[in-house]
C-alpha cells in the first residue's frame, strides 16, 4: 500500500507530454523509441510516420500531431465508392486520373501542410496533393484505377486528417467558388486608368495646342476612347446591372446614380472628342471605376474557411449503416426510408425519425433541443432525428424519410425563405438618396440658368453634365466599402466573423439581445465538480475513476475529468450495470461500488433543496462516502458582459431549451427573472423573437449555438453563432464568434456603431471635395485636369481617413 | 513625328502584354490562394529519400 502511494506521488510531480500531439499524458504513458505518447492513437500515427520516413514532421512545428478519429471503423467511407456519390465528389476525372478537393478541418499548422503534400510518398497511387490553407482544403490528384476514394479517405484518417464530407457536397452544392471575374475587372480598369492618364498628360499642361500636333491630339483622343470602352462596358457592368434591377423593382439603390453619372461622363466625353471641343473625361471615368471596384473587392473578401450557410444537411452524416438480411452495408442518407433498419454507433447521429429496436438508448439532444442531459429511451420508443447516441450501438427502424423528420420541418418555416439583407437600407444608400436629389436639383437649376438667363446653350450642357460627374457618389461608396472592409478585418483579428458588411451595419441598429443557454453561455465540456463527504483515499479515487470511465454519461465524464491526477486501473470490473437515470454499479474485487442518484445509493434525499446542481452519490459496500456536485460551468465573464450590455441600454433575454435548474443563479445576472424562459422548443424561440420584432418593434440580436437555435438565428435581425471550435458545425447565421471572445460582445457592438459614425464623417469630408468640384462645374469650368486631380485625391483621402479612424475606434473599444 | 506614333503603339502593346500575363495568371488560379505558397517555400524539399517505387514518385510541384 505504501509503495503504491509512493510511486503515484512521484508520477504526479513530473509532467509528461506526448511527443506526437503535445498534450499532457494524463491517463497512461506509452513508451516507444525513447519517446512518450499520451494514447494509442498518437503512437500509431508516429509509427506510420516513421515507417514512411516522414519524421521530419516533428521538426517543422513541434508536436502538432493529431490523434486519429476515434469514431472511425472499417467501412466508414465505403459509401464514397458508390457511383452516384463519387461522381459528385470528384472535381475531375478522365478515367485514368481523378482529382478531389476535400475539406480537412483538422489542418491547423505548417506541419499539416507539409505532411499532406507528402502523400505521394506514402501511397504511390497519389500523384500529387496541394493544400489550400485558408480554406483548409487539400486537392488530391490520384490514379483512379489504383486507389479508391474510400481508401484515400481511410489513408487520410489514419494520420488524423479525416475529410469532412457533408450532404451539401454530395448534392453538388459548392460553397461559393471564389470570384475571379472581379480580379479581371480590376486589372483591366487599372490598366486603362493608368494608360489614359498617361496619354492625357499633355492636356493637363496645355501642351500640344499648335496645329502641327493636331494629328497627335486626335490619335491620343482615339486611344483614350478605345481604352475606355472595356472599362465602360465590361468593368462597370456590375453597376449598370444592379442599377437596372433596382429600377425594375421600383426603388433606387446606390448604384443608380453611379450608373447615371458614368453614362453622362461617357457620352459627354464622346461628344467632346467628336466635336473637337475638348479631350473628354475618360481618365476620371476609368479612375472612378477602378477605385470603386477595389473598394468592393476589399469589402467582399471574407473568410474562406468558414461557412455561414450550414443548414441541417451539413449537420447530418452522408451515409448510414443499414442492415438487410443480417448484412450491414452503408447507403447514402437520402436513400433511407421506412422500413429500413439502421445501426447507430456511439457518438453518431440519428439521421431520421425512427423506432428503437434495441433494449435501451441514451440520446443526447443538446445540439437539437438544448437539453443538457441525455434522455433514456426504451425499446419501442420513437426517437427523433438529430440526437446523438451515447453508449453502445443501437438498432432502429426508420419511420420517415430524412427530409420529413420533425427536425427538418423547422426549415419549412417561411423565415428561411425571406432575404434578410436589404440593400436599400444601408447607410450609404440612405445618405445617397438625399445627396443625389440635391445634386440633381443643383444641376437642373444650373442648366436652366445658363440656358435661359445667360443664353449660352453649350456651356449649359457642359455645366449640367459635369455637375453629374461630380455628383457621382463614388466617394460615398468608397467611404462605406473601405470602412466596412477594414472593420471585417479588425473583427476577424479578434475572432468575431461577420458574414458581410451588411451584417455590421445591422449590428449597429440592435437594441435587444437574446441569449441561448446550453453551449452559448455555458461551457459545454466543462463543469464545476466538488466532492462533499469523507476524505477519499487514493485507492478509492482509482476505483471511482475506473468505474466512471466505463460510462459515457456526461456526469461520469465530468467526474473522470475531475480526477485527472489519478491513473485509472486496467483491472476488469465484474457485474458492471448502468441503469439510465439512476446510476452505475460494479464489483471491484469483492467490493460492491455504486455511483448515482441518492435513491440508487440508498441515501436519504435531504439535500434536494439545492436544485442548481446534479448530485452523484458514491457508496462502497453500502457505506455512503459522500457525493459529487456537478454544476454547469458558465463562461467566466458572463455577468460582466450582461451588465455591460444593460448599461449601454440593451434589453436582455434568455431563451433555453433546458430545464430551469439554474434559474436562481441566472436571475441576478439578468436583473430579474421574467426575462428568463426555459424549456423552449425551437419553434417557440423563433416565435418569441418574431413577437419582439413585430409587436414591440425591436431590433433583435440572437446569440445561439445549436440547431435548436437555427430558426431564432434566422428570424432575428442579426444571428450570431457561438463556436468553441470554428471547424465544427455551426448553424446558418450572420456571424460566428469564438466562445472565449463572447465577452467582447458589447465592444463589438460599440465598434459597429462607430463604423456608422465614421462613414458619416468620411462622407462629410468628401462633401468638401464635392462642393469644390461643384463650384467649378456650375461655372462651366470643370476641365478634365481638375476632375482628374479631384478624383484620386478625394479617393485617397477617404481611404486613408476611414482606415485610420476604424483602427483607432477598434483600439478604443476592444481593450484586452 | 512618326517616331511618336511608333513609340506609343509599341508601349501600348507591351502594356497589353503585361495585362495579358495578369489575366492568364488569374485564370490559372495563382490568385486563388495567396497564403499557402508563402508557407510552402519555407518547407524544405527532401533530398535524401528512400524511394518506394522510384519510377512512380513524382515531384508534386511540376504537375
Amino acid at each position: 500500500m505504501n509503495a503504491e502511494k509512493l510511486t503515484i506521488e512521484n508520477e504526479v510531480h513530473t509532467t509528461h507530454t506526448c511527443f506526437h500531439c503535445g498534450d499532457e499524458c494524463l491517463d497512461e504513458i506509452i513508451m516507444q523509441d525513447d519517446h512518450e505518447f499520451c494514447c494509442d492513437g498518437c503512437s500509431v500515427v508516429y509509427d506510420l510516420l516513421k515507417e514512411n520516413d516522414l519524421c521530419r514532421y516533428y521538426s517543422i512545428d513541434g508536436a502538432q500531431g493529431i490523434s486519429p478519429d476515434k469514431t472511425y471503423f472499417k467501412g466508414k467511407y465505403d459509401y464514397l465508392d458508390l457511383p452516384e456519390i463519387s461522381e459528385k465528389m470528384l472535381e475531375f476525372t478522365d478515367g485514368r486520373l481523378a482529382r478531389v478537393n476535400w475539406l480537412i478541418p483538422k489542418i491547423h499548422c505548417s506541419s499539416c501542410i507539409w505532411l499532406l503534400e507528402q502523400l505521394y510518398r506514402i501511397n504511390p497511387a497519389v500523384r500529387s496533393s496541394v493544400v489550400n490553407f485558408p480554406e483548409k482544403k487539400v486537392r488530391i490528384t490520384f490514379e483512379a484505377g489504383q486507389i479508391k476514394l474510400s481508401e484515400l479517405a481511410e489513408l487520410l484518417t489514419r494520420f488524423g486528417y479525416e475529410p469532412y464530407v457533408s450532404l451539401n457536397d454530395v448534392e453538388g452544392k459548392q460553397i461559393r467558388k471564389w470570384n475571379r471575374t472581379r480580379l479581371y475587372k480590376i486589372g483591366i480598369a487599372g490598366f486603362a486608368f493608368g494608360n489614359i492618364m498617361m496619354l492625357s498628360f499633355p492636356e493637363y499642361f496645355n501642351l500640344g495646342r499648335s496645329s502641327s500636333d493636331e494629328n497627335l491630339r486626335t490619335m491620343f483622343a482615339i486611344l483614350n476612347f478605345a481604352l475606355s470602352l472595356p472599362v465602360f462596358f465590361y468593368c462597370a457592368s456590375d453597376f449598370f446591372k444592379s442599377a437596372w434591377s433596382a429600377l425594375r423593382g421600383k426603388y433606387l439603390n446606390i448604384d443608380a446614380p453611379i450608373a447615371l453619372a458614368l453614362l453622362c461622363v461617357f457620352l459627354t466625353s464622346i461628344y467632346q472628342i467628336v466635336s473637337e471641343t475638348g479631350p473628354g473625361y475618360f481618365d476620371s471615368l476609368a479612375g472612378a471605376v477602378f477605385f470603386m471596384l477595389i473598394g468592393r473587392y476589399f469589402q467582399d473578401k471574407t473568410y474562406a474557411g468558414i461557412s455561414f450557410d450550414r443548414d441541417y444537411k451539413s449537420y447530418f452524416p452522408v451515409a448510414v449503416s443499414v442492415i438487410k438480411n443480417s448484412v450491414e452495408s452503408r447507403i447514402p442518407i437520402t436513400d433511407l426510408g421506412p422500413p429500413d433498419r439502421i445501426i447507430v454507433r456511439n457518438e453518431e447521429l440519428i439521421p431520421a425519425d425512427s423506432v428503437l429496436l434495441s433494449s435501451r438508448a441514451m440520446i443526447d439532444y443538446s445540439f437539437v433541443s438544448g437539453e443538457s442531459e441525455p434522455v433514456e429511451r426504451k425499446i419501442g420508443d420513437t426517437i427523433y432525428a438529430g440526437g446523438k447516441q451515447t453508449g453502445p450501438s443501437i438498432e432502429l427502424e426508420v419511420l420517415r424519410k430524412v427530409s420529413q423528420s420533425y427536425l427538418t420541418q423547422l426549415w419549412n418555416h417561411d423565415t428561411f425563405s425571406k432575404e434578410k439583407e436589404d440593400q436599400s437600407q444601408t447607410l450609404a444608400a440612405r445618405i445617397n438618396k438625399y445627396f443625389s436629389v440635391i445634386v440633381l436639383i443643383i444641376a437642373a437649376i444650373t442648366f436652366l440658368v445658363w440656358f435661359i438667363i445667360l443664353k449660352n446653350p453649350e456651356t449649359a450642357f457642359r455645366a449640367f453634365t459635369t455637375c453629374l460627374l461630380v455628383a457621382c457618389p463614388c466617394a460615398l461608396v468608397l467611404s462605406s466599402t473601405f470602412t466596412n472592409g477594414n472593420l471585417l478585418g479588425l473583427f476577424g483579428k479578434h475572432r468575431f466573423y461577420p458574414k458581410n458588411a451588411d451584417t455590421i451595419e445591422r449590428l449597429a441598429h440592435i437594441d435587444t439581445v437574446v441569449f441561448d443557454k446550453t453551449g452559448t453561455i455555458t461551457q459545454a465540456n466543462e463543469a464545476d465538480v466538488e466532492f462533499i463527504g469523507k476524505e477519499l483515499s487514493i485507492q478509492e479515487q482509482v476505483m471511482i475513476k475506473t468505474i466512471a470511465m466505463q460510462s459515457s454519461h456526461p456526469l461520469s465524464r465530468m467526474i473522470v475529468k475531475k480526477l485527472t491526477g489519478i491513473s485509472a486501473s486496467r483491472r476488469s470490473l465484474g457485474h458492471y450495470v448502468e441503469a439510465g437515470g439512476a446510476g452505475i454499479k460494479a464489483l471491484w474485487g469483492q467490493k460492491k461500488v455504486r455511483l448515482g442518484s441518492a435513491s440508487w445509493v440508498g441515501a436519504s434525499a435531504q439535500e434536494n433543496a439545492q436544485i442548481d446542481a446534479s448530485h452523484v452519490y458514491i457508496s462502497i459496500e453500502s457505506v455512503i462516502c459522500g457525493y459529487f456536485t456537478i454544476k454547469s460551468k458558465y463562461r467566466p465573464e458572463l455577468a460582466e458582459t450582461i451588465s455591460s450590455l444593460q448599461n449601454s441600454g440593451y434589453q436582455t433575454y434568455l431563451l433555453s431549451g433546458d430545464k430551469p435548474t439554474d434559474k436562481a443563479l441566472l436571475a441576478p445576472i439578468f436583473g430579474q427573472d421574467y426575462n428568463l424562459f426555459f424549456e423552449q422548443k425551437p419553434e417557440e424561440k423563433l416565435l418569441f423573437i418574431e413577437n419582439l420584432q413585430n409587436k414591440l418593434g425591436r431590433n433583435v440580436l440572437m446569440v445561439g449555438d445549436g440547431l435548436n437555435d437555427a430558426g431564432a438565428l434566422r428570424q432575428s435581425d442579426v444571428g450570431i453563432a457561438v463556436s468553441d471550435d470554428i471547424n465544427n458545425f455551426s448553424p446558418s447565421c450572420d456571424a460566428i464568434v469564438e466562445g472565449s471572445q463572447l465577452a467582447l460582445l458589447p465592444a463589438y457592438m460599440k465598434l459597429a456603431k462607430s463604423g456608422q459614425r465614421i462613414i458619416k464623417v468620411s462622407f462629410g469630408i468628401s462633401l468638401f471635395y464635392n462642393i469644390a468640384g461643384l463650384t467649378f462645374a456650375v461655372s462651366g469650368n470643370l476641365s478634365p485636369v481638375i476632375a482628374a486631380i479631384l478624383m484620386p485625391v478625394s479617393s485617397i483621402t477617404i481611404v486613408a481617413f476611414t482606415t485610420l479612424a476604424s483602427n483607432l475606434a477598434a483600439q478604443k473599444w476592444i481593450k484586452h | 513625328m512618326t517616331a511618336f506614333y511608333v513609340m506609343i503603339i509599341a508601349s501600348l502593346l507591351i502594356a497589353f502584354g503585361f495585362l495579358g500575363a495578369f489575366m492568364w495568371s488569374v485564370k490559372r488560379g495563382h490568385y486563388d490562394d495567396d497564403y499557402t505558397p508563402a508557407i510552402r517555400i519555407l518547407l524544405d524539399e527532401n533530398e535524401t529519400l528512400t524511394p518506394k517505387t522510384s519510377d512512380q514518385k513524382r515531384d508534386p510541384k511540376t504537375l
